[in-house]
């Protein structure tokens, strides 16, 4: 078990895929393979409205940039997220962070 | 190591920090990216942590930087191919002096021969060439024939060229995002908009013109609400409290229907408009004709969704609208953007914290110069472009001549005076921009003795008639200034600060002194670059070019209500720059060059409805095109693997219901056809997409494929621009209808299916709607003329002291 967590606000991730290539920068991964890929459910109708989520969910390849977070920086997903949705925090901090984003929110621990 | 601040680290291990713009396209937001070169190559970029606007986000396509710096295809040294091998990969490398040599000694003979004015200068949209192009024409090659080569030049010339109708100056009204402010929304100068309206923009993926999008997101968590006006409800619109679906080509039914529920039901600010505002009774009556409910009919959208839109935005404080590009792509599109203007003033939105900004008078600092680079020409020589007759506010205020003129007579010039091309930063005949592709690829074949292409990659249009191929550096690898908005209504500006070098290639501005200095001595007196960056800012600006370079971001002071405190005016007087000094709901400007002074909507002669006067059976439904995806600009980053993974192939995007009713398949190949030429795409079967609408992307070519003609990267196969005719612009030759054309559908089997080459038929010219076009005004109608304006300048300016 890791001693933190990412949080995801999806209410407000736009589907940009900037965390997707940001972390395969800074893994140096090959193409096919991610750090952390963006899902995606809609656009599709639910109960007659249009419902349209995208959750980046990341892989067995995202050690939540711990090294990064040591050195004093915030991971490579968070830092260039264009919606700045995705956050990585201390586990005890996640109770915190779900009730301020409210609905659409979603804690990995990959 | 180096003094610069920018620049950190060893001699071959450093950063630099920059701001984003061009190559590869993007528009000129200027995102603020560190680049990491280790041994002379780009091997990382990060964004930015300090950077006011973008706090160290970056999208994909600068995310892949390096990808495309070090890309294998990239051409880096100067290229030259025999005429005659035109249309096949037969480049051979030579140097910067062969290639300058050869294009003065070409350049000279042909204009002793022809006239200066044989050389016509191609440009783009977005690059930093765009900035240069103009100047490249005037004062390089000394020809008045710069040519955004896009019919009615549909992107961003519009709008400015409405709200100029409006209030007299240029930079159309953004919402305000406190760029100008380090401290941004805690500043407490702003205000955070209650409500964001985004009208035919969709600024997520296509940070436009220089405004960053995801702005729009950091404003909605802090509280902010959104309505989306667009035929699809985009990922924005499912978080919006309201999305109008309209019907594409129907925003000024709309608009004029949201304008006369806000007059109507007294939901403006009397004052204001009694102070500030010229011909508001006669715009009331004119919008009075647009009920809701026949506005609900045309729009197909329920009227109660209008009410409401109207009474919402009207009582919220402060509100913006972000109008977009759909205004410059549908027939009456400067009419919608007349009301929302309108809109935004009447009910206390224009210059406030949290409404929507505009510019000042003046431009940015390198239009002045661009402006001043005409005297380079024979006094009267710019005046007399080709379209002035047609279209002379067109060619009184767009630096490109009228490209929908322009393009019949490059046609029936024979012999032509025109024997020489110079791309900058364009791929005219790729999906990119221009309609009717298959003409000007003709033109381009047959009349051109001489042609040079500045670029990155090579291109359809480069393989297809290019004799010298110039390499254009990408932004890592040269220094600039990123102008938001092209200086229009700009709050910042950014620093480009060079990381690397890559081969031999240079920037615009390098490329345009090299050729400048020979061409034309006198008009370029800047050895380098840089040179001629501190000349502008210390002239302009009062600042040294090191200095900005040194800060990366240089935020300018911002004042609201400027047209209270005379700080609209270039004479200083209160009031705005149009004739009367008022904001004018009734333009004296429009009606001064021959159009209706008051909003009208008409139907796009073509448009899959009964009152389009040349609607086709055959083509029942709306084609709507343009629309961006993340992974792309444009016709660009189709050989970035990275994005290509993504995004691989052209998508069309249509309802279930359309799905069903033409017998696609999600997934499937898709024919889009119309009278005017077809393309294959695959389909994306969405549920968010209006039913009847066809979404068709743009842009599209294959790097993968092969480069000889006739197959030229595949650039015929899913070519949607081949759709779109020339000449549906405005009565004023603004604006085209790329978001607003009919088409049918039928399955595929492939990319290929079906595909024609150019044959270069004889299409039925003049085009059917030719005729209609002047007759789209009012102008002439009984009652809409009125008399001269009752307010002049002075006397309103001394009155409001």
């Amino acid at each position: 078990m890791k001693n933190y967590a990412m949080v995801v606000d999806y209410q407000y991730c736009t589907g940009c895929h900037a965390c997707e290539l940001a972390c395969r920068n800074e893994k140096g991964l090959p193409l096919d393979e991610w750090g952390i890929k963006v899902t995606q459910y809609g656009p599709a109708v639910i109960q007659g409205e249009v419902m349209w989520d995208y959750v980046p969910v990341p892989s067995s390849a995202c050690d939540l940039c711990i090294e990064r977070i040591e050195a004093g920086n915030v991971p490579s997903c968070q830092l260039h997220c264009l919606a700045a949705c995705i956050k990585v925090l201390p586990v005890e901090e996640t109770a915190q962070a779900l009730r301020e984003y409210g609905d659409k929110t979603a804690v990995f621990v990959p | 190591m180096a003094e610069e601040k920018w620049k950190t680290g060893t001699e071959n291990d450093y950063w630099v920090r920059s701001c984003a713009w061009s190559a590869p396209g993007c528009h000129p937001v200027g995102c603020g990216i560190k680049l990491h070169v280790v041994d002379g190559k780009l091997v990382e970029v990060k964004g930015d942590e300090e950077h006011p606007i973008t706090q160290g986000r970056l999208c994909v396509r600068c995310l892949t930087l390096p990808e495309y710096v070090n890309h294998p295809d990239r051409i880096i040294y100067p290229m030259r191919r025999a005429k005659e091998d035109r249309g096949l990969d037969k480049w051979e490398r030579i140097t910067w002096d062969e290639a300058v040599d050869e294009i003065v000694e070409r350049t000279e003979a042909l204009q002793a021969e022809y006239g200066r004015e044989t050389v016509i200068v191609f440009g783009g949209t977005g690059r930093e060439g765009t900035l240069y192009g103009p100047a490249f024409a005037s004062a390089v090659f000394r020809t008045p024939y710069y040519v955004y080569a896009m019919s009615g030049q549909a992107c961003y010339g519009p709008r400015n060229m409405t709200a100029a109708s409006i209030y007299g100056s240029i930079g159309y009204p953004e919402i305000d995002i406190a760029a100008w402010s380090p401290e941004r929304y805690d500043d407490p100068e702003f205000t955070l908009p209650e409500l964001i309206v985004c009208w035919g923009k969709d600024p997520l993926p296509s940070n436009p013109d220089g405004f960053f999008g995801h702005a729009v997101i950091d404003m909605m968590q802090r509280g902010s609400k959104c309505i989306m006006i667009d035929p699809r409800i985009t990922w924005l619109g499912s978080r919006c409290e309201m999305v109008l679906q309209v019907r594409p080509g129907t925003d000024t039914a709309l608009a004029m229907a949201v304008c006369n529920i806000i007059i109507s039901e007294k939901l403006y600010d009397e004052q204001l408009v009694e102070k500030w505002v010229y011909g508001f009774d006669e715009f009331a009556e004119r919008v009075a004709t647009m009920t809701p409910e026949h506005a609900a009919e045309i729009c197909q959208i329920p009227v109660e969704q209008i009410y409401a839109f109207a009474r919402r935005y009207a009582t919220a404080k402060p509100a913006s609208i972000a109008w977009g590009l759909a205004f410059d792509q549908q027939f009456t599109g400067t009419q919608a953007g007349m009301c929302v203007m309108a809109m935004i003033f009447m009910t206390g939105n224009m210059d406030v914290p949290g409404g929507n900004t505009c510019g000042a008078g003046h431009r940015g600092f390198l239009g002045k110069w661009r402006v001043e680079t005409q005297s380079c020409l024979p006094p009267g020589q710019f005046a007399n472009r080709i379209g002035k007759e047609e279209y002379p506010l067109f060619n009184h205020r767009m630096f490109s001549a009228s490209p929908d003129s322009f393009l019949e007579h490059f046609e029936n010039d024979e012999p032509t005076k025109f024997r020489m091309g110079f791309f900058s930063s364009s791929n005219p005949v790729s999906p990119s921009n221009n309609n009717d592709p298959d003409r000007w690829y003709k033109m381009f074949k047959e009349r051109f003795e001489f042609v040079v292409v500045t670029d990155t990659f090579m291109n359809p249009t480069a393989m297809a008639c290019a004799d010298i191929f110039l390499p254009l550096s990408t932004f890592a690898e040269h220094n600039g200034l990123v102008q938001p908005y092209y200086g229009g209504n700009m709050q910042y500006m950014g620093a480009i600060n060079k990381a690397v070098t890559v081969g031999e290639a240079k920037s615009d501005v390098e490329i345009m002194l090299l050729l400048g200095r020979r061409l034309n001595p006198e008009a370029h007196p800047w050895a380098t670059a840089e040179e001629f960056f501190e000349d502008h800012c210390f002239t302009q600006l009062g600042q040294h070019f090191s200095d900005i370079q040194d800060d990366v971001v240089y935020q300018l002071p911002y004042y609201y209500k400027k047209y209270e405190q005379g700080k609209m005016r270039g004479d200083g007087y209160p009031g705005w720059n149009s004739p009367t000094a008022m904001v004018e709901f009734r333009s004296s400007y429009l009606e001064d060059f021959g159009e209706d002074p008051l909003p009208y909507f008409k139907e796009c002669p073509y448009a899959p409805v009964d009152d389009a006067p040349l609607h086709d059976e055959r083509y029942p439904l709306s084609l709507t095109t343009g629309m961006r995806k993340y992974t792309s600009f444009h016709s660009e980053h189709r050989m970035i693997k990275s994005l290509r993974e993504i995004d691989p192939w052209p998508w069309v995007e249509i309802s279930p219901e359309t799905a069903e009713e033409y017998g696609i398949v999600d997934g499937g190949w898709v024919t889009i056809e119309n009278m005017f030429g077809k393309c294959n795409m695959q389909a994306h079967v969405q549920a968010n997409i209006k039913p009847g609408v066809v979404v068709a992307s743009h842009g599209w070519w294959f790097p993968e494929q092969e480069a000889d003609e006739p197959n030229l990267y595949g650039n015929w196969k899913a070519n949607i621009n081949r759709l779109l005719p020339n000449r549906l612009c405005s009565p004023l030759g603004f604006g085209s209808i790329h978001d607003n054309m009919c088409c049918t559908i039928r399955p595929a089997t492939s990319l290929e299916d079906g595909v024609e080459l150019p044959c270069f038929p004889d299409i039925p010219q003049p085009y059917p709607h030719m005729g209609l076009i002047r007759d789209a005004t009012n102008i002439d109608e009984p009652g809409t003329k009125v008399a001269a304006y009752d307010h002049y300048p002075q006397e309103h300016a001394k009155a409001c002291e």
